[in-house]
């Protein structure tokens, strides 16, 4: 089973609904790994018949089934990254009338999400599923790098290399959670690492 | 009056000091001898003669270091002030509000003469004498919230108002109590402040927000906010913890006096007129423990209130480690006298410690 269900915690975390069919002059649709079978759940013929999906697969094997679904238009991308031009052009180019889900990770879905809000639709009127890992997309909030998939919590930052506390304080405008220095007043002294749900 | 304007650091050797008059205007924030959170808004509408009430942006003695530290602060780290695309013409009235207000409020330090759109300001202490054109940013060397905020003691987080809510859209934030403007630059008014323990559950958010939805032109609010920093460190950012942190962990009976300060935050909220956007000044000052004693009645209170504080919060505001020192300092300054209602010091009345 892939939906997983999440602690409540405080008001700046994303929250994931379950994506419905909508009225639109097209669809759109992003998603990775597990989050295909989102889309799996909620595609009918109509909409498939004006939809776009970008699939990053990592490494699962939804490819051939969101193929099946006969979209539109169907793109599967390596990584998010590699995607992303595409991305950007595809929601600048968008009319009126476009409905946009996204599905999967959190990483996944808060990237597509700023793309969409920079090409100016607004963050409420998107459609998110959350499907498979609960890995984070974290800030550190000393270097400023970027980490992707961070699993446990404490984790050291790839880029600067201090360990950091996984925080629940979420931007959606970097799309990432923040990440803080967790032995700043104890030096050395970095509790071992265990899942962030754990 | 003429200010003395120290030459002193927040910083490395922590050269800070209160004069005998910067302690009596200290911002206590206690005004009874416990403590919780509260929507506590008032009119900003000046206060006694002298107290950092009296004016609209008070500037005292520390103004040129402080803004001193400040550019030491954006030299190494241009990301504490951004601004949104959308925010810069809120960027033009807060420059506008605080030349005003300066100018009139201090007019042997501050001097704004217009023509038209043709502006010169004179900021005497800081030795800057610009001539520009309001609304054209090309005639400033900064945009325009930069250029006047480099220029004013305090944070200011400039919020747009959309969508019954705030967003924390553009902001100058050099003195803050560990938040990021990097990281929350963008969010709405319960985003930002999601890390607060205890007050969603008591629904100070969304009473807060409904009485800053509503704050007029010309009719400015301030509220009293606090928490505490080892040395007197301004620049107490989550971007820095990593090298200020460990600063927490100095504390001794024999120096816990001079070292732990008292942060108080004065923030004031102002409507801007063409924006309508709402600029929220967070001045932060501080004062040692030490200091502090020197009035009894916050001997005694500031005892009691630390005493009976809820741990969440100690634990919130990054105290919780050094409690137990603190009490036993502050102890000794609480002979169990009653203390008089409200903040100020009342040296003339109250009564000496009796122990």
């Amino acid at each position: 089973m892939s939906k997983f269900t999440f602690p409540k915690t405080i008001l700046s975390r994303p929250v994931y609904g379950t994506l419905e069919p909508r009225t639109g002059a097209a669809h759109l649709f992003i998603a990775d790994a597990e989050g295909a079978e989102a889309i799996l759940d909620v595609a009918t013929p109509d909409m498939m018949a004006r939809a776009h999906i970008i699939f990053i697969a990592k490494g699962t094997d939804y490819e051939g089934a969101l193929k099946a679904l006969s979209p539109a238009i169907f793109y599967a991308g390596p990584t998010y990254s590699a995607a992303e031009p595409r991305i950007h052009k595809t929601l600048g180019d968008a009319k009126m009338g476009l409905q946009v889900y996204l599905a999967g990770t959190e990483g996944l879905m808060g990237q597509a999400m700023q793309a969409a809000t920079l090409a100016g639709i607004p963050h409420t009127a998107i459609q998110t599923e959350h499907r498979g890992s609960t890995a984070r997309r974290m800030q550190c909030v000393h270097c400023k790098g970027i980490t992707e998939d961070v699993e446990v919590d404490p984790f050291q930052c790839s880029h600067c290399g201090l360990h950091l506390f996984v925080r629940d304080h979420y931007s959606r405008r970097l799309a990432a959670y923040q990440g803080v220095c967790i032995d700043a007043e104890d030096p050395g002294n970095v509790p071992p690492s265990k899942g962030i749900y754990q | 009056m003429t200010i003395q304007f120290n030459d002193e650091t927040f910083r490395d050797d922590y050269s800070f000091r209160n004069s005998d008059r910067a302690i009596r205007r200290f911002p206590f924030p206690f005004h009874e001898d416990s403590y919780m959170y509260s929507v506590n808004m008032e009119q900003h509408r000046g206060g006694p003669k002298d107290s950092i009430y009296e004016k609209r942006f008070d500037v005292d003695e520390h103004y040129l270091s402080e803004m001193r530290d400040r550019a030491q602060v954006l030299a190494d780290d241009p990301l504490r002030c951004q601004s949104l695309p959308h925010m810069t013409l809120a960027g033009w009235d807060l420059l506008e509000l605080i030349m005003v207000s300066k100018s009139e409020d201090y007019p042997d330090l501050f001097e704004l003469h217009r023509d038209g759109d043709t502006w010169r300001w004179i900021n005497k202490p800081m030795g800057i004498d610009d001539t520009f054109t309001f609304l054209d940013e090309a005639t400033l060397p900064y945009g325009p919230m930069e250029y006047i905020t480099r220029q004013a003691q305090g944070d200011f987080a400039v919020l747009d108002q959309r969508d019954d809510n705030l967003w924390m859209d553009a902001g100058m934030i050099t003195t803050q109590a560990d938040w990021s403007l990097d990281f929350d630059i963008g969010m709405n008014f319960f985003e930002w402040h999601a890390p607060v323990p205890l007050a969603h559950e008591k629904g100070i958010f969304v009473r807060a927000l409904k009485f800053l939805l509503n704050i007029q032109q010309g009719a400015p609010a301030r509220r009293l906010n606090w928490t505490m920093t080892v040395n007197p460190l301004l620049d107490t950012s989550p971007e820095n913890y990593h090298k200020w942190g460990i600063q927490k962990t100095t504390l001794t009976p024999e120096n816990i006096g001079a070292k732990q300060h008292l942060r108080v935050e004065l923030q004031t909220f102002f409507r801007l007129p063409r924006s309508n956007a709402l600029v929220f000044p967070i001045r932060c000052y501080l004062c040692s423990f030490q200091d502090l004693m020197t009035a009894p009645k916050w001997g005694r209170r500031l005892h009691r209130v630390i005493r009976d504080l809820p741990d969440e919060l100690a634990t919130y505001k990054g105290f919780i480690d050094n409690k137990p020192l603190m009490l036993e300092y502050l102890s000794k300054f609480d002979d169990g006298l009653p203390t008089s209602p409200g903040i100020w010091p009342e040296f003339e009345t109250e009564p000496p410690l009796a122990k």
